[in-house]
């Protein structure tokens, strides 16, 4: 498998990352060098083999159903590029 | 004022326990040399009319138990830090100050010690040679043209430089020890688990620990037991008692068994690495340690393993990242999809747009079971390696890096010669275990070079002795002198 | 031409034109909100209603280095909800990432559950006019609520309100085995019903608490194998539910039957125009590129967690129905329409604490739910409150006052909320059982009409009707019929 120009827009598209034209031609070459370098795996036979779901071994811990956290619109609200006292404010979504 | 720079954090500790010396000398002694060291620019931030503050109201306490009383400490700027700007190194968070304190930082300052500032790093903890921050290059003190490693560029070279006493970056594959490597100072990435990751700019979560990086072993005992503990709020953070790494440190390694893996005996390994982890085993040989050969046999499938699975985290962890809570906006675009697109077109640099893009690639549809799902599976065996060896071993012994400290600007352009670097230190991220680099000796050119030693999770102490008493029989010095403050 | 044609026989829903007889497969993905007081993964508040922004936490806008912890409660409420489900409940089950970027979600990612839910296969049972008909349930998973995003509150831009953020939902997916609307209809409702038996979901529709995604493809009768099917996103009401599926099933008909084919998309109900549109611009991304989250570990829950769920789980619809016929000696029919909802039998239960179950259940069903629902309101709102109506049809048995006379104090209550007691004291509306006062009433009515007793002792027995009458006229009523029947039968024989 290897990566083309087209995959890589497609895949900027679903990263929500726009590229001119230069760095897509150079980005498809680092991807298509890097994925060709992390194809090596295909030489391994994994078959009989459980992925690893989880590099700790314990179980989730839950925490209680308490309310001890929120009230807090000023503190989220002042990093925002843009916004009003109430709302985080975004370019209108087109359907 | 007296001359800190040949003083380790312990030394400094016990000065201004015995109220030899107070927080506000040393502050103001560490302020001085980082005023003085810009050419290295391992700062991206830094806060001294909060570090003198603290100093002075730190001094006007009559009682103090910390384990850091009054020590002042600059952090890698991928911690979160109250009040503080908290860039990772990236222009997309150029202008985020965080409203909380990471738990890791939080711990620090609990056992009194004192903000200094921010370290550069890579963006996003991207990189192998602080490169890729876009704050620009950090330098390491070794040598004008040369990188300090990465990711955490910043803290090495603030270390090695003295411009802090000891200092803090984080691990995803290597990002502490190979520049602790690159540096001549020690670096530690713990078990996954033992330091909380709530308050860190995430890169791969099940791969990032923070750590510590210190001049000596015992500062790196020190700092470690500072800053780790269980964190309810990080459902990944192990729940068990603090451990007392500086009152257990010692140097009886007699009858420990230690491996040395074959597969890390690599082609086109510099002759003098060899012969440095040669010298190791021959210390630890007549220290009363038994070396055991052993086989980590999937070592060659660390690294690609990591580049699947790192990115694919990072690429979902980087989505918040959208013009819309925090951080950069572009002002181009007509809707929300452009908006996005352009400011993450905008916000991010290269390398993190490789990650990002090789990560959505290997998790969409169609590949996610032959790259993603391959690597979770090769990552197990990896882990099944390390499992079996410590059946027969009490530590393993590596090399820390494959080469000594390159030159900027020698591998940016082939990403591959450049994710090698990190060929002995991302097993380990990978199964989730710990691993100390202690420099092992100078290269032919003066660089220094390091030796891993890779230990049983949560056996940090063991780890931490053996380095302790290598450090001793090594007896590494630096030869560093502070060019850059002219 | 479809629709002129179509008609819905007894047992099924088919789409019949001139070629062909089609049948419509459905099957539902409903998100129902979990009760819970704070968020799946984080401490704030999930209370309806408050003040944009109010109820969000660092966790919930996603802010760097923020870690997911989960709620136990949720769990719970979700063991408890598979279990009223007969579902097989996963004691190993993980926490995926589902990728895509919207303004509302904050991370980026929506944490859910993906190939192993906290549920597995399960079942509900409906009770069709045709019959009681089961509806396989596919899993249940536990995932995250995204905010909110306005878009008329400004021309140019877009609000972006985080209070649902992070709350929990339980996604319960069904098995294509729904046939019609009405079987949707009966679907969605009994499992709010056995939600709200639990108290897992309050089911409320209008707040949002209970949404449907709906998947819709046609087949012709006979045939074994789906066709392509349309997912209608979002639905929230039974009613859109019904609406969009009946125009959907049409328009794929229509399609088919004109040579093209259906793409599988997703599409949205219209509520104005009562038809389903595509949503391609979101179609065109769909890439979710779930994984397992690396901030969670698996979830691991103990067996004797799940038995003990399992012991104190309340008595559910299906249970309580058998019981109501078994016990009470209701028909199905009575049984389902008092078990449906909680609040009704609740209430019933309620009433018949003290008062006569037959009694009871004629007027919860009759009297009660004809004013509920000319009112259109909940039992739990009624006017007439469980303690009163019982009081009422004490009045009846006792003989105190008639049926007919209780209808009138029923409305009374309706309109004043006041007990029956103080109704009937204050109108003067208690029976008249004394045999004395009765004797004389009906010797006036037999005195004033004495042709009719003797056209009736000739033979007229009809005329017996026009005496009760009569007599019930000058008691206003509050003659005892019973009374009134005896006393004017051994007056007529003299």
């Amino acid at each position: 498998m290897s990566i083309d120009k087209n995959q890589v827009k497609k895949v900027a598209k679903l990263s929500r990352i726009s590229l001119d034209d230069k760095n897509l031609e150079s980005l498809s070459n680092d991807l298509a060098s890097i994925l060709k370098f992390v194809e090596q795996l295909n030489k391994l036979d994994t078959n009989n083999v459980k992925p690893l779901n989880s590099i700790v071994d314990k179980s989730l811990e839950a925490r209680k159903d308490k309310v001890n956290d929120g009230k807090i619109k000023e503190e989220i609200l002042k990093n925002s590029p843009d916004k009003n006292k109430d709302f985080f404010i975004v370019p209108k979504v087109v359907e | 004022m007296s001359d800190l720079n040949q003083n380790t954090l312990t030394q400094i500790t016990n000065l201004i326990k015995t109220k030899k010396i107070s927080s506000l000398e040393v502050t103001k002694f560490f302020i001085k040399n980082i005023e003085k060291a810009k050419k290295l620019n391992s700062f991206i931030t830094t806060c001294f009319e909060k570090s003198l503050k603290d100093a002075k109201n730190f001094d006007s306490k009559k009682n103090y138990n910390g384990l850091l009383p009054g020590i002042p400490l600059a952090v890698k700027d991928l911690f979160c830090t109250k009040n503080i700007k908290t860039t990772a190194g990236s222009k997309i968070l150029e202008n985020f100050t965080p409203s909380y304190e990471s738990s890791v930082t939080n711990n620090l300052w609990s056992e009194g010690a004192i903000i200094l500032g921010k370290l550069n790093c890579d963006e996003f903890a991207m990189g192998s040679s602080n490169e890729t921050s876009y704050f620009g290059n950090t330098i390491n003190p070794i040598g004008k043209n040369l990188v300090p490693g990465g990711s955490s560029g910043g803290s090495a070279s603030a270390l090695a430089a003295n411009l802090t006493p000891a200092t803090i970056g984080t691990d995803t594959g290597g990002s502490i020890r190979q520049p602790a490597s690159f540096t001549g100072t020690v670096g530690l990435k713990p078990t996954y688990g033992l330091c909380s990751r709530w308050g860190i700019v995430a890169f791969a979560s099940s791969l990032d620990q923070a750590g510590p990086m210190t001049k000596n072993v015992e500062d790196c005992a020190l700092l470690l037991e500072a800053m780790s503990g269980y964190d309810p709020k990080d459902s990944t953070s192990i729940n068990k008692k603090k451990e007392k790494y500086s009152k257990n440190l010692n140097e009886n390694v007699k009858g420990l068994k230690i491996g040395i893996p074959k597969e890390y005996r690599i082609d086109n390994m510099p002759k003098e690495i060899d012969n440095i982890w040669n010298k190791g085993i021959d210390i630890l040989k007549k220290s009363g340690a038994t070396i055991v050969d052993i086989s980590l046999p999937h070592t060659n499938y660390a690294l690609p393993t990591y580049y699947i699975v790192a990115p694919a985290e990072a690429s979902s962890n980087l989505a918040r990242y959208d013009g819309v809570k925090y951080g950069y906006r572009s002002k181009k675009g007509k809707n929300l999809i452009e908006m996005y697109e352009n400011t993450r077109g905008e916000g991010f640099g290269r390398e993190v747009k490789r990650r990002v893009l090789i990560g959505t690639y290997v998790l969409s549809s169609g590949y996610y079971d032959a790259y993603y799902l391959k690597a979770q599976k090769v990552r197990k065996l990896i882990k099944n390696d390390f499992d079996e060896s410590f059946k027969k071993v009490d530590a393993i012994l590596t090399p820390s890096t494959p080469s000594s400290a390159f030159k900027f600007g020698e591998k940016t352009n082939d990403p591959i010669s450049m994710y090698l670097n990190d060929i002995f230190t991302v097993p380990v991220n990978l199964a989730g275990i710990p691993a100390i680099s202690i420099p092992g000796g100078l290269d032919s050119k003066g660089y220094p070079m390091g030796l891993q030693l890779i230990g049983k999770a949560l056996d940090e102490q063991t780890i931490l002795n053996i380095a302790l008493t290598m450090e001793k029989a090594i007896n590494f010095k630096n030869s560093i002198n502070r060019w850059w403050e002219n | 031409m479809v629709g002129k044609l179509m008609e819905k026989d007894k047992f099924n829903y088919f789409i019949k034109t001139e070629k062909n007889n089609w049948e419509v497969i459905i099957g539902l993905e409903v998100h129902a909100q979990v009760v819970s007081d704070s968020k799946l993964f984080s401490g704030s508040s999930t209370k309806f209603g408050g003040k944009p922004n109010t109820q969000v936490s660092l966790v919930d806008s996603a802010f760097p280095g923020m870690l997911p912890v989960i709620n136990e409660y949720c769990i719970e409420q979700a063991v408890k909800t598979g279990l009223g489900l007969n579902a097989k409940i996963n004691l190993d089950s993980i926490f995926d990432r589902k990728n895509y970027f919207y303004a509302d979600l904050p991370a980026g990612y929506q944490i859910s559950q993906y190939k192993n839910p906290i549920v597995g296969e399960g079942e509900i049972n409906l009770d069709m006019p045709y019959g009681s008909k089961k509806i396989g349930i596919e899993r249940l998973h536990l995932e995250q609520d995204a905010g909110k995003s306005i878009h008329d509150l400004s021309p140019d831009n877009t609000y972006v309100d985080l209070n649902r953020s992070g709350v929990a939902l339980m996604e319960i997916v069904s098995k294509p085995d729904l046939r019609s609307p009405e079987e949707v209809n009966s679907y969605v409702k009994k499992l709010r019903s056995i939600m709200r038996y639990l108290g897992t979901c309050d089911g409320n529709m209008q707040e949002g608490s209970l949404r449907a995604d709906v998947n819709v493809s046609v087949r012709k009768k006979g045939e074994t194998k789906f066709g392509t099917r349309c997912e209608i996103k979002n639905v929230n009401s039974i009613k859109f539910m019904e609406m969009a599926i009946d125009s959907e099933a049409k328009r794929q008909v229509e399609l088919l039957e004109s040579g093209k084919s259906i793409d599988q998309e997703t599409r949205l109900f219209d509520t104005k125009k009562k038809e389903t549109r595509s949503m391609r611009s979101k179609e065109e991304a769909h890439d979710y590129r779930y994984f397992p989250d690396p901030d969670l570990l698996p979830l691991k829950i103990e067996k004797s967690f799940v038995d003990n769920l399992k012991k104190k789980l309340p008595e559910l619809p299906d249970q309580k129905k058998d019981r109501y016929i078994k016990k009470f000696n209701l028909s199905p029919y009575e049984a389902n329409v008092l078990v449906s909802e909680i609040d009704v039998s609740k209430f019933f239960e309620e009433v018949i604490k003290t008062a006569d179950i037959k009694l009871a259940k004629n007027w919860i069903i009759v009297e009660l739910f004809a004013v509920l629902n000319e009112k259109n309101i909940e039992i739990k709102n009624s006017p007439v409150t469980p303690k009163n109506l019982a009081i009422l049809i004490n009045q009846i048995s006792s003989g105190n006052i008639s049926g007919k006379i209780a209808k009138e104090v029923f409305d009374i209550m309706v309109k004043t909320g006041f007990s029956a007691d103080k109704i009937i004291e204050d109108k003067g509306l208690k029976q008249q059982s004394n045999p004395e006062e009765i004797k004389k009433i009906i010797k006036k009515v037999l005195d004033k009409h004495s042709e009719k007793v003797s056209e009736y002792k000739s033979g007229k027995v009809k005329l017996f009707g026009f005496f009760i009458g009569e007599v019930m006229k000058i008691s206003a009523g509050k003659a005892n019929p019973k009374l009134v029947n005896e006393i004017l039968k051994t007056e007529l024989k003299k």
